[in-house]
Order: C-alpha cells, then structure tokens, then sequence
C-alpha cells in the first residue's frame, strides 16, 4: 500500500474515531479548562505551520518564490476583509503571473 | 420531527452552502499535492473534517511520511471530539444513529446548534443535522469538482495553485486570530516550523509547533 493510501486511511479511521469518543465518553473527562485551552490554540498553531512550510519551503530547504508574493497578497486580502475565495484567488493569480512571466 | 423553524433552516442552509464550497480548495490542494481524485474524495467523505483534511494533503506534499501526516491531522481533529462531548447530551442518540451523528460532528454543525441554543431543544438539533448533512453534502460535491479541476490543470505552478493553497491555510486560520496571544503563537509557529525545516525530516517541524500550544495553553 502506498504512503498516500496508508496517510489517506489512517487519518479517516482516526478522524472518526476521536468524533465518536466524543459522543461516548462521560463530559467530566474533558471539562478541564487546560485542555480546553490548549485545544483552541492547537489548529493555530498546526495551520501556521503549514502556511510557512507551503509558502517558503521546497523539500528540506528554505526557497523564497513567486508562491511567496502570492501569500503575501493573500495577507493584503484578509486585511481588507475580502471573503475566502477572493483571498485564494488573488494569491493564485499573483503566483501565477509572476510564474508565468518572469 | 416537529418543524423546522426558518431561521434555523437558513441559517444551516447558508453554512452548508459557504463551507461546502470551500470543498473546491480542498479537492483542489490535495491533488496539487499528488493525492488522486478518489483519494481526495474518500477523505472528503471519511474523514470530512477540513482542516485535518488540509493537514494530510499539505504534510505529504512537504514530503512528510504518512505517521507524522496522520498524527497532525489527528491533533487538529481532538475539536470534533469535544464537540462530540457538548452535543451528546443534547441529541441523545445510540447504535447506527451514534454513528452517524458522530461522522458529521465537525465546526459548523456545533457552531449552528450552539447558536440556536436560544430557540430551544429542537431547533438545536434541527440545526446540527441540517447543517452537519447540508455540509457533507456540498464538501464532497465540491471537493469531486475541485480535484477534476486541479488534475485537468496540469502543471499547478501555472495556475498559481502552489500559492492558493497556503492562502487557503491562511484564510482557515485567519479569523481565529483575535488576540496578540493568538497572533502571537501563529507568529512563532510558522517560524519554528521553518527554522526546523532544514534539520527534522519532513512533516515533523509542523508536528513540533504543537509544543507551542501546549505550553502557552498551560500557563494560567
């Protein structure tokens, strides 16, 4: 089985198992405020990442490209208010025109 | 059932439509980062959870291995078990009917029934399955559409889609960042996660930033 089945799998057979625990474990065991916390700020944390190593990384080195004008516009986007597909569209044509013509 | 209220109706019918539609990114991102059309949709119908959805694709496309792609993406959907936690008591169900509630318990099923909290006990679960369903629904339409697209593209870097993707993180991430703490972390871990990009394999500087989380949120 490839890598991306195993990563494909595993992660739905994950993702489905943490949803139903939730639905069958007593309230008491995850009322902490701690956890509670910590899990607000995970996915800020995760989804940074991700943003920085998909923008400036290539492999295992850091690579500063036209993806990183696109991101940047992107920011611009989310500044000024613009709703989520206009954000992802003025990154991809900014990467795109760039890439295209230089 | 009794009736649907109509509030609660457009209220899920407008999250569903919204949310679902961010599918495109998805079906899109995944391909871009080598997934095939099927296994994007099996994740967007099994796992069917966004941003653990992001995570996998953007971790295998870093050339990360498959154990640190399925351990992020199972940190950031710890949520949906919580959620699981708050909702239980007030959908009540078992057997096939848990199984199902369980797979459609995401952000914006909660999100709507919480919200309709004030309408009473049937229009919170009005919301949650209209909402949990309208979702599943249009995610997995659109996330088909957005993986034809991407494969029909050819080279990605073209279409700026190697760009659109990290905008599409972003755009997830953005508006949970409301106070300086909150910036603050997605600051620091974006440049943890770069400055262990060139040491750790692949998939682990990403992982690592959790640390960041965990620590701030242990602080009193």
């Amino acid at each position: 089985m490839s890598a991306l089945w195993v990563a494909t799998i595993g992660t739905s057979v994950i993702a489905f198992l943490l949803k139903y625990s939730g639905h069958s474990i007593p309230e008491r065991f995850l009322s902490n405020p701690k956890i509670q916390r910590i899990n607000a700020l995970i996915p800020i944390a995760l989804l940074s990442a991700l943003v920085g190593v998909q923008t400036i990384t290539e492999k295992t080195k850091l690579m500063v490209d036209h993806r990183l004008a696109g991101v940047g516009v992107a920011v611009i986007a989310l500044i000024l208010k613009a709703p989520f597909p206009i954000v992802v569209l003025s990154a991809a044509i900014t990467s795109a025109a760039i890439y295209n013509w230089f | 059932m009794s009736k649907v209220a109509s509030t609660t109706f457009r209220d899920s019918l407008s999250v569903s439509l919204t949310v679902g539609a961010y599918g495109v990114a998805f079906g899109a991102a995944s391909v871009a980062n080598g997934f095939s059309v099927l296994q994007s949709c099996l994740l967007s119908l099994l796992t069917f959870s966004g941003a653990s959805q992001f995570a996998v694709v953007g971790v295998m496309g870093a050339g990360g291995n498959p154990i640190s792609a399925i351990a992020t993406a199972s940190l950031l959907g710890v949520r949906n078990g919580l959620y699981g936690v708050i909702m239980a008591p007030r959908l009540k169900v078992r057997g096939l009917k848990r199984v199902i509630t369980a797979q459609i318990t995401i952000d914006e099923s909660t999100g709507v029934a919480l919200n309709q909290e004030s309408r009473g006990a049937d229009a919170m679960r009005h919301g949650f399955y209209l909402t949990g369903f309208g979702v599943f629904l249009f995610w997995n339409i659109f996330t088909l559409a957005g993986a034809l697209g991407a494969q029909a593209m050819g080279d990605i870097r073209a279409w700026g889609l190697d760009a659109a993707v990290p905008a599409a993180f972003l755009g997830l991430v953005w508006p949970r960042l409301v106070s300086n703490r909150d910036r603050a972390i997605a600051i620091s871990a974006v440049a943890l996660a770069l400055a262990l990009t060139p040491i750790l394999p692949a998939g682990l500087p990403i992982i690592a930033t959790a640390f960041i989380a965990i620590v701030i949120g242990l602080r009193p």
